[in-house]
């Protein structure tokens, strides 16, 4: 029995996995106390649930309990990560790097660092979305002193080459942050292996509930931070506020899941993705932005040329999903990271990203087929430039009239 | 299953059931789980909630919903405003200046603290002995033309309240951003936003834990006319103020906690006061001294030592004999040192390091308290007599 819409829009938020809310719960009702209240018994019961969380939070990527700092999100992780050691390690040199397709969450706080006086160099990816270990080299000068890049895009789900730039970055003496809030759960990320110094986390891209992060803050080689949020000196001082136990148990137990089930989840989903992509690619003039094989399973970004993306967008509402980031939804300008891959604005537009999940069927898939072929066809029966196209008319040497 | 009286609602409160009923639905795998920034019907479902919310939670603080400003808690309200405020000021040749209440939270001094280390001239406002802000110490702090000042509008340890109105006016005329952390005033007393922000209040922090709402979830009142640089950057979510997916369920749980407060505030405040009263009686025949006694104060929070008596060991004792109360502030009840709101109010530090705080909630009722000062009584009996057969 098919649920409309269905949803194929998991790297915007995640349900909460009823595993995970059952957890939760009872550090809503009875073991509601403040963690950081010493002085009884509703405080220790909060503090021992919220170190409970934390370990389990490092066990999925190898870290050490106390590398691993709360916040209210992968946003704030990014901004905590990139303002914190950028002020701090500014005495050193002031250049900083990342990537012109990361999340606006980098993006934003990058451009913020430039307004105090940072220069940043945003590399551009090859058009299959990654950059090379050989690229980010050359963008290394003598007084950068910090870089960004994640392990997975949002938007078209490649995998990045941390590990290599991570040699660099250690080699070079530069601290290397990455946003890994679309990795956790969807690949294996182990923190002993990779040279990273301040990893960023969610919780609602892993079934877990919204309102609650994490970032790894590597203590060997120890990195420091300048802390943004003041106040009562909680995690270490490096992010005060009263800590929320529900939420933190939420994130903590969805982490467990992940890492007990990911490598049967991602097998699954892999082949419903592919089962996907099988059924669209037979559509005419289809294109698969980013790179097939340096990708996670659960992502499937395609544009479909000659069909106009709002029009595709409604047609096709029995599905949930996405054109652009969700966190850039409001605002109607073709997705830049599909611009920076090199596709055009309208190929941009006429683009869906579609993003499977634990609850994903494969009846879903194949309505989800059907759904795309039928809508597709008719709304390229209504194109003139379909039209053309099937005429043999180079759209590009048309000199278009202006109205 | 035992469950310990809870005397310190102003540590974080109970979650009201109606308030998880609430919630529950955006915390599940069915329909409340979307993005609200996704263009799809579970986006525009979590949008909605959201809305709704926000609506909930101006018409609570007397405000209109594009002044609310969602935060993850007080902390970062506090420090949205102070340093927001902050980075939109441009230094000129003239040092800065911001002036503070000396009995703030942590989470406003520690902010005023960092911009203090960055070159800001920081004028920590004195108190009288009922905690009072010093109107002459005020009106020296305003003579230096400070950009902002923070006065909290009731203290989380003794209780204390100030004229936030009289306080906003002096301000205004000083040509001040006025900010107030009412994090433990809502729900305990009537405040009206509307009101305070045409006497001259610009900025109000609010909290959802201290009103029987969830943890996780806060708010910035903020006066549309004051420019604040956002702490958080990237999507630009609470129109460029706080980027960062809303944390839906926790926001929902926000707007119905403060929806329950209208109906409830005159009632439940009025049954405070007599518990409170009751317990003052209780521990005044007992030889307590009550910090602020006399001074306005919040309707549930009795601050008080008994000479002798240390507060962590007396705190110890009460917890094991089933009473969850507080030595100090929660955010800093870890750090051995005697409340600086104590200090800041003359108290002799032997004094403040008995210091016992017990803040009443609606969960609480007049035979806990009848019990809580006969179990009291039993226990500093023991302890006397313990130090009378040591010395």
């Amino acid at each position: 029995m098919l649920k409309f819409p269905i949803y194929l829009d998991y790297s915007a938020t995640t349900p909460v996995d009823p595993r995970v809310a059952e957890k939760m719960i009872p550090y809503l009702t009875e073991k509601f106390g403040n963690p950081s209240s010493r002085s009884h018994a509703y405080g220790w019961e909060a503090e021992a649930a919220v170190e409970a969380a934390r370990e389990q939070v490092a066990a999925l990527v190898n870290a050490d309990p106390k590398e691993i700092i709360w916040t209210s999100g992968a946003t704030e992780s990014n901004n905590l990560a990139i303002k914190g050691a950028a002020n701090f390690y500014s005495g050193k040199g002031k250049h900083l790097i990342t990537v012109s397709t990361e999340h606006k969450a980098v993006i934003d706080t990058m451009r913020e660092l430039e307004r105090q006086g940072f220069q940043v160099s945003y590399l551009e990816p090859q058009e299959n979305g990654l950059i090379t270990p050989e690229q980010f080299k050359a963008a290394l000068r003598p007084d950068t002193i910090l870089a960004s890049v994640m392990s997975v895009n949002n938007e078209i789900g490649v995998i990045q080459p941390i590990a290599e730039i991570g040699e660099i970055c250690r080699e070079k003496g530069v601290i290397f942050h990455v946003d890994s809030a679309q990795a956790s759960g969807k690949m294996p990320l182990d923190l002993t292996s990779i040279k990273v110094d301040l990893m960023s986390f969610s919780a609602h891209k892993t079934y877990g509930p919204k309102g609650i992060g994490a970032l790894y803050v590597r203590r060997k080689p120890r990195i420091r931070l300048e802390a943004q949020m003041h106040g009562g000196g909680h995690e270490r001082g490096l992010r005060s506020g009263t800590l929320a136990t529900h939420q933190i148990v939420g994130m903590g137990e969805a982490f467990r899941l992940a890492r007990e089930e990911m490598t049967g989840e991602c097998a699954r989903i892999r082949k419903l993705r592919d089962r996907l992509l099988k059924g669209l690619t037979d559509i005419p003039e289809t294109y698969v932005n980013g790179d097939i094989e340096q990708r996670v399973p659960h992502n499937l970004n395609v544009s479909f040329n000659f069909v106009e993306g709002e029009s595709l967008i409604m047609a096709i509402k029995d599905i949930a999903v996405s054109s652009g980031s969700a966190c850039t939804s409001a605002s109607l300008e073709p997705s830049y990271v599909l611009r920076a891959l090199g596709r055009s604005d309208e190929l941009a537009h006429s683009s869906i990203r579609f993003t499977l999940g634990r609850f994903t069927t494969e009846e879903e898939i194949d309505y989800t087929i059907k759904l795309l072929h039928a809508k597709i066809a008719k709304l390229r029966e209504l194109s003139p430039l379909w039209e053309m196209f099937q005429d043999g008319v180079d759209l590009n040497s048309v000199q278009w009239a202006a109205h | 299953m035992f469950a310990p009286v809870y005397f310190d609602n102003n540590a974080t409160t109970p979650l009201d059931k109606r308030v998880l009923e609430a919630m529950l639905p955006y915390l599940s795998d069915q329909a409340g789980f979307g993005n609200p920034s996704s263009r799809h019907d579970y986006g525009r479902r979590a949008r909605q909630a959201i809305d709704e919310a926000r609506q909930q939670v101006a018409a609570a603080a007397g405000a209109d919903p594009t002044e609310v400003v969602f935060t993850s808690g007080g902390t970062e309200a506090n420090n949205l405003f102070i340093k927001g405020v902050a980075a939109g000021i441009k230094p000129g040749a003239l040092p800065l200046h911001l002036a503070i209440s000396a009995i703030e939270h942590p989470c406003v001094r520690e902010p005023a603290r960092e911009l203090a280390r960055q070159g800001w001239q920081l004028h920590e406002i004195a108190v009288d002995n009922f905690g009072r802000v010093d109107e002459d110490d005020y009106a020296q702090a305003l003579a230096r033309k400070p950009r902002l000042i923070s006065v909290m509008l009731a203290n989380n340890e003794t209780g204390t309240l100030q004229d936030i109105s009289k306080l906003a006016q002096q301000a205004l005329a000083a040509g001040s951003w006025f900010h107030t952390d009412a994090v433990q005033a809502l729900g305990k007393l009537e405040m009206n936003f509307r009101e305070l922000n045409a006497a001259g209040l610009h900025a109000m922090s609010i909290s959802a834990h201290k009103i029987s709402g969830p943890k996780g979830a806060g708010a910035l009142l903020l006066d549309k006319r004051v420019d604040i640089r956002p702490l958080i950057a990237g999507g630009g979510h609470e129109r460029g103020l706080r980027s960062g997916t809303e944390n839906v369920a926790a926001i929902v749980g926000f707007g119905r906690a403060c929806e329950l407060l209208r109906t409830r505030l005159a009632q439940g405040t009025a049954e405070l006061l007599a518990l409170r009263e009751q317990l003052e009686h209780g521990l005044l025949q007992l030889g307590a001294i009550i910090f602020a006694l006399g001074a306005e104060r919040l309707p549930n929070t009795v601050y008080f030592a008994l000479p002798d008596i240390d507060g962590e060991t007396l705190v110890g004792k009460l917890d094991r004999a089933g009473y969850a109360v507080a030595s100090g502030a929660a955010c800093s009840s870890a750090n051995p040192e005697p409340s600086h709101v104590l200090r800041a109010m003359g108290v002799a530090a032997e004094l403040a390091r008995g210091a016992v705080r017990i803040s009443l909630g609606s969960a609480n009722s007049a035979a806990q308290v009848a019990d809580f000062l006969s179990v009291l009584g039993d226990t500093v009996f023991k302890l006397r007599r313990m130090t009378a057969l040591a010395g």
